[in-house]
């Protein structure tokens, strides 16, 4: 009979938000894993071989079956370890999960990082216009401790991975103070109360290391 | 509650439009189906969707579900106990069938839409290659996941069925006017008789648009404007 805990394997990379989310759901679940750091920008040929349709991390193996993008993995690992569910029971609330997690990735990740660094129009537009993305996740977090109500949940870990411990170190690269306390006070009460939650402060890149590393991205996605 | 009055909000020409209007009829649930008029929103779309502002939206009991494949899970989720199930049970599977129809969207669509945009032939035969190494790639997914079965999805048409499906009068469209067959018997053996079946399907058959209609309907709407 086929152990769920074994051969949990996870190939991830120290600075990807996508990579870090799946982590903090296999922390919630107390999922053991083998953790595979990848040296990007270089692939290895494990994930080339792994995932040769998109050629990025994360990738979950288990017990031999692969796995591919964050948010098909996210999902994935709810629906095999039910313990601390992750997504909300009521259809409905799933939907609504599932569509800010969606409009995180597609929607602000491009608008507030892409179009900010590529300077294709003023910074003041580009600041405007992630702002007002952003208007909509605080609308949605306006009197909870988490999107996922009491406890972290799925949407919780996208937009926690994504936006504090990712975006909003770009943004502090650019001397940019995108989600200020007094336009976004709900927001910055959620990143407050995320940076209490262990499993997801085990799971926030370094952020001297980070800050960095960032220049860099930046310097490159700018020339690019 | 599922006994609660449904709306779509949607167009007769729209692929995703079509997705939660098949997951509708697999499902038995009857709806009221709201007609977008091509180059306007309506009021109720911009109220329903103020994020993205597009079709399709399902309202439930006036609640606004927006996305055409989270419309979908939402409908299989909320009526689980009518009709055939629409994702795999199987975690695995139903990993798989997420992943590709995400792939389907964000990959082979993409380059399928910007065949229209093409400019000259050299442009053109360099997308349709783009599309015909995706359509490759689904047509071994297609190999794995149905394992011999007639659909992604098994005995019955499913997510991923759904997911792609929807695209085969565009598709069609885009055979005729390119003059390049995308789906055939010997480039995608497979997918060229799940093409067939799929569009037998008693769900979907109400909803496909006609092939010529749709012909008609790109002519005008991506009708260049005359030097």
């Amino acid at each position: 009979m086929e152990k769920k805990e074994e051969g949990v394997k996870l190939l991830g990379f120290w600075i990807s938000p996508f990579s870090r989310r799946v982590e903090m759901a296999l922390k919630l679940k107390g999922v053991p894993y083998q953790y595979l750091e990848e040296d990007l920008p270089k692939k290895s040929s494990l994930l080339l071989e792994l995932n040769p349709v998109h050629k990025k991390v994360p990738v979950l193996v288990h017990n031999n079956k692969i796995l591919c993008e964050s948010l098909v993995i996210l999902e994935y690992i709810d629906q095999t370890w039910s313990n601390n569910p992750i997504l909300p029971q009521d259809p409905y609330q799933k939907a609504m999960a599932r569509f800010w997690a969606k409009f995180v990735d597609e929607q602000i990740l491009p608008v507030g990082f892409m179009t900010l660094v590529k300077a294709e129009k003023s910074i003041e537009v580009a600041i405007e216009e992630t702002q007002e993305l952003i208007t909509f996740l605080e609308k949605e977090i306006t009197g909870k401790d988490f999107f996922g109500g009491k406890t972290i949940g799925f949407l919780d870990m996208v937009a926690g991975s994504m936006i504090p411990f990712c975006l909003a170190r770009a943004w502090e690269c650019m001397g940019i103070d995108m989600i200020s306390e007094e336009k976004f006070p709900g927001l910055n009460r959620w990143i407050k109360n995320l940076n209490e939650v262990e499993i997801v402060r085990e799971c926030i890149p370094p952020k001297e290391k980070h800050i960095e590393r960032m220049n860099k991205i930046i310097e490159k996605t700018k020339s690019a | 509650m599922a006994s609660d009055q449904v709306k779509l909000i949607g167009a007769w020409a729209s692929p995703f439009v079509m997705r939660p209007r098949i997951a509708l009829n697999l499902k038995s649930v009857p709806y009221e189906f709201l007609q977008e008029t091509f180059g306007s929103k309506s009021e109720l779309l911009l109220k329903s969707n103020p994020v993205h502002k597009k079709i399709p939206v399902l309202l439930h009991a006036d609640k606004p579900v927006c996305e055409s494949n989270i419309i979908v899970e939402y409908i299989d989720e909320t009526w689980s106990s009518s009709g055939p199930s629409i994702l795999p049970s199987h975690p695995y599977d139903r990993a798989m069938a997420r992943f590709w129809a995400a792939y389907i969207d964000e990959k082979w669509f993409v380059s399928l839409r910007s065949i229209q945009t093409a400019e000259g032939e050299e442009e053109k035969k360099a997308v349709l290659a783009q599309v015909d190494e995706g359509t490759a790639i689904l047509e071994k997914a297609f190999i794995d996941c149905s394992k011999g079965k007639p659909f992604f999805n098994g005995d019955h048409i499913g997510y991923l069925d759904i997911a792609f499906g929807c695209f085969l009068g565009w598709l069609r469209v885009t055979e005729l006017a390119a003059g390049h067959k995308l789906l055939d018997e010997t480039k995608t053996p497979s997918l060229s008789k799940w093409a067939d079946r799929f569009c037998d399907d008693p769900a979907v058959k109400p909803v496909m648009p006609d092939t010529a209609k749709l012909a008609e309907f790109a002519q005008k709407i991506f009708a260049k404007p005359q030097p």
